[in-house]
């Protein structure tokens, strides 16, 4: 495989693994390349890394694909060796696959396993479920079938005894087994690996959040931050726009040494609010998932939201806006679900606790997210105190983990807390959060 | 534009930049020498992220020094606009010389009607927007060098988007559109450096056009070379211990981990006190030097005495 052939596939590589290179890059790439030349890893590392990776992140995957892809030395020779290997076949007689085996010729074997691998085209491997089968095709290519052809034969000349030949050519497909093993599964950590971990996103952020097994939990943190990182990168956009009206004050100022002829005109500018967002949150058991990946994200926010409080009830409520803040998250939240999960649900009481202990809390600046499924045990809502609550927010987002078919049946007061908010949503999975907050953000435009 | 390249030996290889930037008190990692490399010989620009304090604008101050090129900052805050950044017209100037022109004015317009006189000014009305009513501002001055120069465009995160998309004409082609004037192109392509303490996520265009380095905190050997630069007449084992003690001070859960410009701060205190070695009650009163929040304090503060052990020298 040519140079250029060479860093093609790299660079498909790093699209695979959700690098974004442009051709324009790809580019650059080839350019740097061909200036340090291929003949020094660590500078070709660091001559790549700026023209490819464009942010932290990106430099982290890169850093991960570089070493796997160019891993050995040996594929640096490879190429050349491939060649050589061509050019003993025009002159002698190319050398079986045992022989090569036997030979304890690594640089031809690694040519040629490179080569099986191209062949059958490893690179299209996408599941690591395929890593026996590309294996198996590969040993194909390389003229595996002669191999075992061979080793049947030699069996069947000595029926009932393993000859050293028979020995010998087993292990030598065993080893040959390995290696091509070893090849395709690097084939999938450079090429199919990315690809699987964002399907594997995809379906856990579709996936109902009631329904998380613990091993879905450890994968939910880095992919909340994910989320939290696309939610910021679209909101933290400063849009600033005249309104169209003289900014007195200023043009006399800017213009004071002209005399006061206005040449320097300043207008005013609309002014834009920071997200402000207070969320009061159910913590009894039933929506206790919801709970957590909902502050989780809305902590990872920090940035684009700086004011931001939170508080929880079941019955009695209180504000958990410093426990968020401290350095474990999971045991932070833990110790928020227990000490104030404990009781029956009584929204009444809550909301009242909520207007009495942070009366201030929610002005026309503040959006106000509630999570909770409306079930209020039969007792008093509080739907006079949440239409005043409502009344003052800029938004107000309802998120509710039952689906709407279930509002207003039995204790639930779904249906009439929905008629008093702007936007209220059934949400089932991380999809749905992002959703939401990305509708509250957009607020502050 | 070859020419440049020959010139300027100091940029021949990453090694040649490595050892120029030393000799201006700056450590490169090998990482950093070969994208400065890289940005001269691809002719493109450098975009640097990065923790605040570990030497992102540094590094533009030290090439401009070693390269003996002049340093032409632009300092990005909320509401730059173009007119800031490139240039602006001396209207003062304009208005002044109207003014002393008047009676001129009379003299050429003569007895005329009012359309003719309108006519006549119009062939003087470009007098007035010409090189000489401008006042070039970083990016202009950056454009018109003839020499290499330094171009730094410190904090761009901090600018508005629109700003960053005026930027990629700069970026892209070393040009800038004055509408008044047309378009300006470099002479001598400036070596082009822009920081971002990533306040905002920057966008993909300007990205695409930037080479990418990332500077984190450095290893240990580093700093102790960066703090035996910086530091004139520091005792290396004292060098040793506190570059030691800062790296594990970064293994904390801190809210704002120390970076290069705090150790240095420190090391100069240190030497200032006439310091050997750490000792416990000297850090815990010099501390606020290397940590910048009361919860950071507070978190290091029980820790000082067991980091302190453990950055002793084995005696």
């Amino acid at each position: 495989m040519s140079a250029a052939a060479n860093l093609t596939s790299f660079i498909r590589a790093l699209r695979l693994s959700g690098v974004e290179t442009s051709p324009a890059e790809a580019i650059d790439a080839a350019r740097a390349a061909a200036i340090v030349g291929y003949g020094e890893r660590t500078a070709l590392k660091s001559a790549l890394r700026p023209t490819l990776a464009k942010s932290e992140l990106e430099a982290e995957t890169f850093d991960r694909l570089f070493d796997l892809y160019f891993a050995a030395p040996a594929r640096e020779t490879r190429s050349s060796a491939a060649e050589d290997a061509q050019d003993e076949s025009d002159t002698s007689e190319a050398p079986s696959l045992l022989e090569m085996i036997q030979s304890g010729d690594s640089t031809a074997l690694d040519a040629a396993m490179a080569e099986a691998a191209r062949a059958v085209n490893a690179e299209q491997i996408r599941f690591s479920t395929q890593i026996g089968v590309i294996a198996q095709r590969m040993i194909g290519a390389m003229g595996g079938e002669e191999l075992d052809a061979e080793l049947l034969a030699e069996l069947r000349a000595n029926p009932g005894e393993t000859s050293e030949r028979a020995q010998d050519m087993i292990d030598a497909r065993r080893m040959l087994m390995e290696r091509a093993r070893a090849e395709a599964r690097k084939a999938f950590d450079v090429f199919g690996a990315g690809e699987t971990q964002q399907f594997r996103d995809d379906i856990l952020s579709h996936k109902p959040l009631s329904t998380l097994e613990r091993s879905d939990m450890a994968r939910m943190k880095p992919l909340i931050t994910k989320v939290a990182r696309r939610l910021a990168k679209a909101h933290s956009r400063r849009r600033r726009r005249d309104t169209g009206v003289l900014d007195v004050p200023a043009t006399l100022r800017a213009n004071a040494g002209h005399g006061g002829v206005p040449f320097d005109v300043h207008w005013k500018r609309a002014k834009r609010d920071r997200p402000k967002i207070v969320a009061i949150c159910d913590v009894s058991s039933s929506v206790a998932r919801h709970v957590r990946f909902l502050l989780m994200l809305l902590t990872s926010l920090g940035d684009v939201i700086p004011d931001f409080r939170a508080f929880a009830f079941s019955s009695r409520l209180g504000e958990i806006t410093a426990d968020l803040k401290e350095a474990d998250f999971s045991a932070a939240m833990d110790r928020v679900l227990k000490s104030h999960g404990m009781g029956s649900t009584d929204y009444g009481q809550a909301l009242s606790d909520f207007d009495a202990d942070a009366p201030r809390a929610v002005d026309r600046k503040t959006s106000l997210i509630i999570l909770g499924d409306g079930r209020s045990n039969h007792g008093d809502p509080g739907l006079e105190i949440y239409r005043n609550l409502a009344a003052r927010a800029r938004t107000t987002v309802w998120l509710c983990p039952e689906p709407e078919t279930l509002w207003g049946t039995g204790d639930s007061e779904m249906d009439r807390f929905a008629s008093l908010t702007a936007h209220p949503a059934h949400v089932t999975n991380l999809k749905d959060l992002e959703k939401a907050i990305d509708r509250i953000l957009a607020q502050y435009g | 534009m070859d020419t440049s390249i020959e010139t300027h030996a100091f940029l021949s290889s990453p090694e040649a930049i490595s050892t120029a930037l030393e000799g201006e008190g700056y450590i490169p990692t090998p990482d950093i020498a070969m994208a400065v490399y890289l940005g001269h010989s691809l002719q493109k620009p450098l975009l640097i992220e990065g923790p605040a304090g570990v030497g992102k604008t540094d590094l533009a101050r030290a090439l401009s020094a070693a390269l003996i090129a002049p340093l032409i900052r632009l300092q990005c805050y909320e509401g730059l606009d173009a007119a800031k950044a490139l240039y602006e017209w001396k209207y003062a100037k304009q208005l002044l010389y109207t003014q002393i022109l008047k009676d001129k004015v009379s003299d050429v317009l003569g007895e005329v009607s009012l359309d003719g006189a309108t006519g006549q000014l119009e062939q003087f009305d470009d007098v007035f927007f010409s090189e000489g009513f401008l006042e070039p501002r970083a990016l202009l001055k950056a454009m018109r060098q003839s020499d290499l120069s330094v171009l730094l465009i410190d904090e761009v995160d901090k600018a508005d988007e629109a700003f960053e998309a005026f930027l990629l004409e700069v970026l892209a082609d070393y040009q800038v559109t004055v509408p008044e004037l047309g378009t300006i192109t470099a002479q001598v392509p400036p070596v082009v450096i822009l920081t971002s303490n990533a306040v905002r996520e920057l966008s993909d265009a300007l990205k695409r056009r930037c080479l990418h380095l990332h500077i984190g905190f450095p290893d240990a050997a580093r700093e102790e070379a960066i703090v035996a630069a910086r530091v004139p007449g520091i005792e290396t084992s004292l060098t040793t211990q506190l570059v030691s003690f800062v790296q594990s001070l970064r293994d904390m859960d801190l809210r704002k981990r120390p970076s290069i410009a705090e150790t240095v701060d420190w090391a100069r205190a240190l030497v200032l006190l006439h310091t050997d070695s750490l000792d416990e009650a000297l850090v815990r009163s010099t501390l606020n030097l290397l940590l910048k929040y009361e919860s950071d304090m507070a978190a290091a503060m029980p820790e000082v005495g067991k980091l302190i052990r453990d950055t002793a020298p084995a005696s």
